[in-house]
C-alpha cells in the first residue's frame, strides 16, 4: 500500500456514491462539450470558405435574388476566372418538414469551382451522350444530360436510404410544385466543412420551372485567378451594380459564411451560458458529496493525524481524492463526446465538429471543479484538530 | 532517566465566554521503561493529559518534555512528525480504518516513512505475528472481534518502534478475556521490548497491572 492506493481505497469505500458523482460529471463533461460542438461546427463551416473564392449577393439581403446577366459581367472583370451560380431551393422532402436537408440549384461552372472540395464516389451512367464542362468530373456525365438530375451527399443517401437512380420529388415552398429529381451522382466532401448532406440540382430546371425563366439568382460563387486580387475585384463587381435596380455585395466565401452564421444571433452565447449553468451545477453537487464523505470520516483523520500524517498530506490525500472523481469523470464525458457527437448530423450545417481545444477546456474546466469542489473539505480536513475530530475530551 | 515529565502544566478550554480549568499545575515523571497507569473519574483530565503527552493537544501553560523533548511548544509538522517517530496511540474504541485490512491497517504509519513497500508489508507482518495476529492480515476490520481489533490497534502503535505507547482505555470497550489478553500483552512489551507504557483507566484491575499509579481528580494529581 502506498498514499495513493489509500486514496482509491477511500475512494472505493462507497462506490455507487463515487460512480454516481463520477457520472454526473461525466454527463455534465459530455453535454458542455456537445454544446461546444455546435459552436465549433458553426465557426467551422466559415471556414469551408476559400481565399480564391467570392460570394456576390444582393445588397440588401441574401433573400433577394439578382438578375442572371449579371453573371456575364462579372465573369469580364479581370482576375475572375469563372462565374457560378448558387440558389437556395427550400423544397421539403415527401415524408414532411422533419426531413430536412439544405437543396441548392446550382450552375454548370458549380463543380469545377469545387473540383478540390467534392470527389464524385458514385455516378449514373449517361443515357445519352453530353458534354461535361471543363473541370468536372467525366462522371458526372449522366447529371448534365439529364435536367431533372440532381447530386447527393453520401451522408444523406445514407441517412435516407437512397439508391443510386432513384427520384424524390420535392415539394417546393419558395418555388411551388412538385419537383421530381432524379439522384444521378453522389459526392463525398473532401474538405468536411463542405459537409456530405446537401443536394445539388441543375439551375436551368428552376429557371425553366420555377421562375418561368425570368432568370434571378439567389448567389455568384466567383472563383479568381488571383487571389490576392480579390478586394480590387470585389469592389468592381459591387462598382459595376452600385446604381441598378440590384446593388451587390461581394465578400470572400469565408465572409459570407461568418455573415450567414451571425444570423443565429445570441444562440452561441445562450448555448455557452446553458453549458456552463450544468457544469456549475455539477460543481456544486461534487463539492457537497465531497464534504458529505470528508464529515463521514472525521473522526479517521483524528487518528491518521495522531499517526502522524501532516496537515499537508491530509490536505494532499483529499484533493486528490476529489480531483480524480471530477478530472475522471470530465476526461471521460470530454472524449465520449468527443467520439460519439462528431460527426453527427446537423442537417443545414456541416456535420457536427468537436476542436480538441474544446476537448482541453472541457477538460480544464473539470480541473477546476475537482479544485474547488476539493479545495473546501481538503481545507477542513488539513485544519481539524486531533482532538476534535476524535471528539472525547476526558 | 525520564521518558517522560511533565512540568506545571495547565490546560483551559474555553466553551464561548466559559474557561474550563481542565488540569491545574499538573507535575509528573515516568522513567524510561516504566508501566504507569493514569486513573480518575469521568472528566478528571486523565485523557487531556495523555493527549498533552501524545503531542495532539497542546497546554496552555507548562512543559512536557518527552524523550528527551519538549513538544509544549511544538506545533504543525514539527509535531507531525515528532509523533510519528515517538509515540505510538492506542485508543479506546480502536479507530483502525475500516476499508483497510488488517496488514494495511498497521502499514498506515509507515507509509509516512521512506521505506520499500516490501520492507513495510514485512514491518507490518510482523508487528501482527507480535500481537498474535499473523493470520489474520487479510481480514477486515469488521471480520475481527473486539480484541482481535484492538491487537491489531496495538500493533499499529507498535510498528514504527516509538519509545512510549500511549493507551486511552484499552480494554474499556472489551469483554473480561479480551481485556486480559490486550493487558497480557501490553506487560509483554513493556517488559521484553523495554516500550514506556501510559496507559488512562477506569478499571482498578487493570491499573493494578501498570507498575506505578497515578490519580487524577478535578485536573489535579491525588496520589
Amino acid at each position: 500500500m502506498n498514499l495513493f492506493s489509500l486514496v482509491l481505497v477511500n475512494l472505493g469505500r462507497n462506490k455507487l456514491r463515487t460512480f454516481l458523482t463520477l457520472a454526473s460529471v461525466t454527463v455534465a463533461l459530455f453535454l458542455f462539450i456537445s454544446l461546444r460542438g455546435v459552436l465549433d461546427t458553426l465557426h467551422s463551416s466559415i471556414e469551408v470558405g476559400s481565399r480564391q473564392r467570392l460570394i456576390t449577393r444582393n445588397a440588401i439581403s441574401l433573400v433577394f435574388p439578382m438578375p442572371q446577366s449579371y453573371g456575364n459581367r462579372i465573369a469580364a472583370v479581370p482576375g475572375v476566372r469563372s462565374v457560378g451560380v448558387q440558389n437556395w431551393f427550400g423544397g421539403q422532402d415527401p415524408r414532411g418538414a422533419q426531413y430536412f436537408y439544405p437543396q441548392f440549384a446550382v450552375d454548370e461552372s458549380f463543380y469545377p469551382i469545387y473540383r478540390n472540395d467534392v470527389e464524385i464516389v458514385e455516378a449514373s451512367q449517361p443515357t445519352v451522350p453530353a458534354a461535361v464542362p471543363e473541370g468536372a468530373d467525366p462522371k458526372l456525365a449522366a447529371y448534365y444530360s439529364e435536367q431533372t438530375a440532381c447530386v447527393v451527399g453520401e451522408k444523406l443517401m445514407k441517412k435516407n436510404g437512397w439508391k443510386l437512380g432513384q427520384t424524390v420529388t420535392l415539394s417546393g415552398t419558395i418555388y411551388p410544385g412538385n419537383w421530381p429529381l432524379t439522384i444521378r451522382a453522389v459526392y463525398r466532401a473532401k474538405n468536411p466543412a463542405f459537409g456530405d448532406e446537401t443536394m445539388f440540382f441543375q439551375f436551368k430546371y428552376l429557371e425553366q420551372k420555377g421562375m418561368g425563366g425570368s432568370g434571378r439568382v439567389g448567389v455568384y460563387v466567383l472563383d479568381l485567378s488571383d487571389p490576392e486580387r480579390s478586394a480590387a475585384v470585389a469592389k468592381q463587381v459591387d462598382g459595376m451594380f452600385e446604381n441598378s435596380s440590384a446593388a451587390t455585395r461581394t465578400e470572400s466565401e469565408q465572409a459570407f459564411q461568418a455573415g450567414f452564421v451571425s444570423m443565429y444571433g445570441n444562440i452561441p452565447f445562450v448555448l455557452n451560458v446553458i453549458g456552463l449553468a450544468v457544469v456549475f451545477a455539477i460543481l456544486g453537487i461534487a463539492a457537497n458529496t465531497m464534504m458529505m464523505s470528508m464529515r463521514e470520516r472525521t473522526t479517521e483523520f483524528g487518528v491518521l493525524k495522531t499517526l502522524g500524517f501532516t496537515d499537508g498530506t491530509v490536505f494532499t490525500l483529499v484533493l486528490i481524492e476529489a480531483a480524480i472523481i471530477t478530472v475522471g469523470g470530465g476526461v471521460l464525458g470530454a472524449l465520449l463526446a468527443k467520439l460519439i457527437v462528431t460527426g453527427a448530423s446537423t442537417g443545414f450545417l456541416p456535420p457536427l465538429t468537436i476542436y480538441w481545444s474544446s476537448v482541453a477546456l472541457g477538460i480544464g474546466i473539470a480541473t477546476l471543479i475537482g479544485a474547488i469542489s476539493g479545495l473546501i473539505p481538503a481545507f477542513q480536513a488539513s485544519r481539524l484538530r486531533i482532538v476534535d475530530a476524535l471528539r472525547r475530551v476526558d | 532517566m525520564a521518558s517522560v515529565e511533565v512540568r506545571a502544566v495547565r490546560k483551559v478550554y474555553r466553551r464561548e465566554a466559559e474557561e474550563v480549568l481542565v488540569l491545574d499545575g499538573i507535575s509528573l515523571e515516568i522513567q524510561d521503561g516504566e508501566f504507569v497507569a493514569l486513573m480518575g473519574p469521568s472528566g478528571s483530565g486523565k485523557t487531556t493529559l495523555l493527549n498533552l503527552i501524545g503531542g495532539i493537544d497542546q497546554p496552555t501553560s507548562g512543559d512536557i518534555m518527552v524523550a528527551g523533548t519538549n513538544i509544549a511548544r511544538m506545533k504543525g509538522d514539527a509535531l507531525a512528525h515528532w509523533r510519528s517517530a515517538t509515540i505510538g496511540y492506542i485508543f479506546q474504541l480502536y479507530n483502525l480504518i475500516p476499508v483497510l485490512t488488517a496488514l494495511q491497517n498497521v502499514e498506515l504509519p509507515l507509509l509516512l516513512v521512506k521505506m520499500s513497500g516490501g520492507e513495510r508489508r514485512k514491518r507490518a507482518t510482523t508487528a501482527l505475528e507480535l500481537v498474535g495476529l499473523g493470520d489474520r492480515l487479510k481480514h477486515f476490520p469488521r471480520q475481527l472481534s473486539g480484541g482481535q481489533e484492538q491487537r491489531v490497534a496495538i500493533a499499529r502503535a507498535l510498528v514504527s518502534d516509538p519509545q512510549v505507547l500511549l493507551a486511552d482505555e484499552p480494554t474499556g470497550d472489551l469483554d473480561r478475556k479480551s481485556a486480559e489478553e490486550v493487558l497480557l500483552l501490553l506487560e509483554r512489551l513493556n517488559r521484553e521490548f523495554k516500550k514506556t507504557i501510559v496507559m488512562v483507566t477506569h478499571d482498578p484491575h487493570s491499573a493494578e497491572r501498570a507498575t506505578r499509579q497515578f490519580h487524577l481528580d478535578k485536573g489535579v494529581l491525588t496520589r
